[in-house]
């Protein structure tokens, strides 16, 4: 049987030859094609591993906007095997100072271990912020003020963040490479195409791009995939007293969702099943119809 | 506001081996896209608990029927004109796959949002209003799927209750349509009579389109296949970068056909240095066994050091992709300003970037209307056929052979203004056949540097003659030497004598002149010496290609003495046979010189000794990185 092994009919001939030599198409025994070597999640992790690359070759000063969330700490990992291991540019994260316990924990202990460049910035106190928005818009918006400040002070071009199509409606919208204007602004009524993943990097003087490497990921492959490659996570995620925290925001403004997931196969279990929005236990999208789009609009994540 | 379901499903609790296909409901504007797509989720169960009253309640407040398409059209300035403007993703399951459904803007304003959400689909749904038939904008949209490579399309007939539910006007609309797509090398799966408002044919057949008697919307979804990775093609892996973050040098980028193992002999195109793959690199497991395939993105290293960079694409030997500075390639333009003949674009394919010009331009036309072809120009949202010619070689396929390798976009401005498919690679810049085998020096030019301690250059003299190019050029070649450096002359008349004994001095023949004095500076460079070339090179062209050539250790000497000082020293006498008229096309008594306008050194030796000047250029390559500075070490030690 050694004539169908391929690895030594390649010691006999060159394998593109063979492969683009024959006119005959190749038929598998049931009619298909043969499985497909990748799974769904080495394709998504192929494509952010790949627009990860592009961000640093094409960027000149580039910072990952680590929330300490499961969708950052994903980022993270990603960006360690596009990258061999180590970070090549700053892990940012800007603190309301309102998060959980157990999310500072979380940052100080895998800020070290994963040899991070870690960024800490404040942000400005509420009266900063603009009053017109309802309470807890206005208290999210406080991050984006301070996100205004670490680009001002670092003068960063591009900005990685971990946001997903599937977490909410005007995300679905967003381009991967997302260019914002001088104020941090986003305009959504005049992006600029893209496809085939060619993306627009060319960022005018003093403004910056978001890149969005895991754009097209959804919350059931974050699980997925911190379960397959054993991603350390924050607990909050997991059930107590039946009750666990879906997405993790500011500590006042984040409300868990009923639950009894207790690990990630029950939460994937329970995804499977549920009809709730992920963000629903996230006051700030719920306030008024366009809340949250005026928040992106100004520049939110 | 949060107004789409995120209906979490494409990964499942027990590994994820369900199919997921892309598919992008395309067609003209108010045919009924997003209604469709907001019946498509009711219809399979998709939308979130509460979600459908809510939005009624919405629209209830707004005074105004509730719509279907409510749910998709999420942003509040699509609310208030009534229509999409960006793409929009929303997912669901089918008894077979998940479909991720890719709402695409209908309205012509927003083409580039409409390829923007197609280009990512594996299939099409075209809808076609039942009343208002097939419009420019349906046509336009079928003929975009066809330049995206998009194959699998079916047609819905929508709003099939406004024609009373007719058979005569459905089979209409599907003649025209099949014709039309047809046409364009793409043949419809199926042609669907529906109703998106009532449902009848999204997810079953009703009595009122009794006499259809094939697959409803849900079934022709079911049927669309993902595209796969082109594992059957040859080896195509664009390069993406290259890392040194420690002892290794990882050539890093995706594998976009065929696949690799670890022992591999590879070619890196364009310029066709061949090397063999030592390992395939990764985090956290290093290095890994075996074949890896297209879709994948990979880090290898090679077995010996050899200039590569991003934009190269490595292949195998003897399926190389072409190398090229010309290609014509079938393209769509969504630039305000029309694509014209002569104008500078940035061409990107693959991961490589250059500079090109539009050479010419044909069949020119607007694919709403598919009439009058233009030669002039590429007008907004119109397509064309284009030869361009490129600052740079590139790897390139025609898109029939490697659809990945075979597309390219167009910038403008930074900002994307067109892509098209390669219709076919002009290898003919080239004289020799594609699979020669260049054979890599012993040695690597770090240690030549260590030897010499420079870094090999290609110092370009260029200005009239007479203005001391030789001069300086032998000082300079002294003055190295002397240092314990490898630098080489190359002067253009002693050059001429031989090598290029067969040129003249015709514009054509001073321009191969040029590109051969480069190429042999540029091979003298990358093995660590330093050229030094000696040339009147009169044309700004001759110099920037010779730049292109050299690339990054390219330093040019513009060695500006006056004409008139030039012609008072005539060391050849070529100034008074000038005069005297027995020498044609001689640069210098006309005014056919073009002074460089960004050399990096300007040496007017009329105002200063030699030694002066020398002491200038070696003061320059010192700070341009070529001369390894020992200053700071000889102070030390006086």
């Amino acid at each position: 049987m050694h004539l169908l092994n391929p690895d030594s009919a390649k010691d006999r001939l060159r394998g593109a030859d063979i492969k683009n030599g024959s006119a005959v198409p190749q038929i598998f025994p049931d009619g298909r094609l043969p499985p497909p070597s990748m799974d769904h999640l080495d394709e998504l992790e192929a494509q952010s591993i790949y627009i990860l690359r592009e961000a640093f070759a094409r960027l000149k000063k580039l910072a990952l906007l680590w929330s300490l969330g499961k969708d950052s700490n994903v980022m993270i990992w990603l960006a360690r095997k596009a990258f061999f291991g180590r970070v090549p540019f700053p892990a940012l994260h800007v603190d309301t100072g309102k998060k959980f316990a157990e999310m500072y924990a979380f940052r100080d202990r895998f800020g070290k271990e994963w040899d991070l460049d870690l960024k800490v910035e404040p942000c400005p106190p509420i009266d900063a912020v603009d009053p017109t928005l309802p309470p807890a818009a206005r208290s999210a918006a406080r991050k984006t003020e301070g996100l205004k400040w670490a680009l001002t002070k670092y003068g960063f071009d591009g900005l990685i963040a971990g946001i997903r199509r599937d977490e909410e409606a005007t995300r679905a919208k967003e381009r991967v490479f997302s260019p914002r204007g001088l104020e941090g602004g986003w305009d959504v009524r005049d992006q600029p195409p893209e496809f085939w993943d060619q993306f627009n990097a060319s960022v005018p003087q003093g403004a910056h791009l978001r890149v969005h490497p895991i754009l097209h990921w959804t919350e059931a492959d974050i699980w997925a995939y911190t379960k397959r490659e054993n991603i350390p996570i924050i607990p909050l995620y997991l059930s107590k007293n039946g009750k666990r925290y879906r997405s993790l925001g500011d500590q006042d403004i984040t409300n868990p969702v009923e639950s009894t997931a207790s690990n990630i196969d029950e939460i994937l279990a329970e995804l499977d099943g549920t009809k709730v929005p992920e963000r629903a236990g996230r006051a700030l999208d719920h306030e008024t119809e366009d809340a949250f789009e005026r928040l992106r609009v100004a520049g939110y994540l | 506001m949060n107004m789409i379901l995120p209906a979490s499903v494409s990964a499942t609790p027990n590994g994820t081996t369900r199919p997921q296909v892309r598919i992008v409901i395309v067609g003209h504007v108010d045919h009924g896209k997003s209604t469709l797509v907001g019946r498509l989720l009711h219809e399979t169960g998709s939308l979130p608990e509460g979600k459908l009253e809510m939005l009624k309640a919405v629209s209830a407040r707004r005074g105004m029927p509730f719509e279907w398409s409510f749910l998709l059209d999420a942003l509040q300035t699509e609310r208030d004109q009534g229509i999409t403007i960006d793409t929009t993703q929303i997912r669901f399951r089918t008894r077979s796959r998940d479909v991720v459904l890719i709402d695409a803007p209908g309205h012509a304003e927003f083409l580039r949002n409409m390829i923007t959400g197609a280009s990512q689909a594996d299939g099409a749904v075209l809808i076609i209003d039942a009343l208002e038939g097939v419009r420019d904008q349906t046509r336009r949209h079928g003929y975009l799927l066809h330049l995206l490579g998009i194959k699998q399309v079916a047609i819905v007939v929508n709003k099939m209750d406004r024609v009373d539910f007719s058979a005569d006007r459905f089979k209409e609309i599907s003649d025209e349509i099949s014709a039309h797509l047809t046409g364009l090398g793409v043949t419809p799966s199926a042609v669907i009579p529906i109703s998106a408002r009532d449902g009848d044919g999204v997810a079953e057949h009703t009595a009122r389109i009794g006499w259809y008697q094939g697959p409803t919307v849900v079934e022709a979804l079911d049927a669309l296949e993902p595209a796969r990775p082109l594992e059957q093609l040859a080896l195509r892996l664009p390069v993406q970068a290259i890392y040194k973050f420690d002892d290794r040098r990882i050539v890093a980028g995706r594998i976009e056909s065929g696949h690799l193992s670890a022992g591999d002999e590879i070619v890196i195109m364009p310029a066709g240095k061949i090397a063999k793959i030592k390992t395939v690199e990764s985090w956290p497991v290093t290095p890994l066994k075996g074949s890896h395939g297209a879709g994948r993105s990979v880090g290898i290293t090679l077995d010996r050091e050899l200039f590569i960079e991003r934009g190269d694409v490595i292949a195998h030997a003897g399926a190389t992709p072409r190398d090229t500075r010309r290609i014509r390639a079938r393209i769509f333009w969504l630039h305000d300003k029309p694509l014209s003949k002569g104008d500078q674009i940035l061409i990107r394919l693959g991961t490589r970037e250059t500079r090109a010009s539009v050479v010419a331009i044909e069949k020119a036309v607007d694919p709403g209307e598919l009439s009058n072809e233009e030669t002039r120009a590429i007008a907004r949202n119109h397509v064309g056929e284009i030869d361009i010619s490129l600052a740079q070689p590139i790897a390139a396929d025609p898109y029939q052979e490697n659809s990945r390798t075979g597309r390219l976009v167009i910038e403008v401005n930074g900002r994307i203004a067109g892509g098209g498919l390669v219709l076919s690679v002009d290898a003919g810049q080239r004289a020799v056949p594609i699979d020669i085998v260049p054979v890599e020096s012993a040695l690597r030019p770090e240690e030549r540097s260590a030897r010499y301690r420079h870094n090999g250059a290609v110092i370009w003299l260029t200005g009239l003659p007479g203005s001391g190019k030789s001069t300086l050029a032998r000082a300079l070649e002294r003055r190295l030497f002397s240092r314990g450096g490898s630098p080489i002359l190359l002067d253009g008349d002693t050059l001429r004598a031989g090598l290029n004994g067969d040129l003249g001095f015709s514009a054509q023949d001073r321009t191969e002149n040029i590109r051969r004095l480069a190429e042999v500076a540029t091979h003298l460079a990358r093995n660590g010496h330093i050229a030094v070339v000696a040339a009147v090179s009169p044309s700004a062209d001759d110099r920037a290609a010779a730049r292109r050539i050299a690339d990054n250790s390219f330093r040019e000497i513009y060695v500006a003495t006056p004409a008139e000082v030039c012609e008072t020293r005539d060391p050849k006498g070529h100034y008074a046979k000038a005069r005297a008229g027995t020498l044609q096309a001689f640069t210098g008594i006309g005014n056919d010189y073009q002074p460089p306008a960004q050399a990096e050194l300007r040496i007017d030796t009329s105002a200063r000794t030699v030694s002066d000047a020398t002491d200038e250029i070696e003061r320059m390559l010192a700070e341009t990185g070529i001369l390894f500075d020992e200053l700071v070490d000889l102070a030390a030690n006086i």
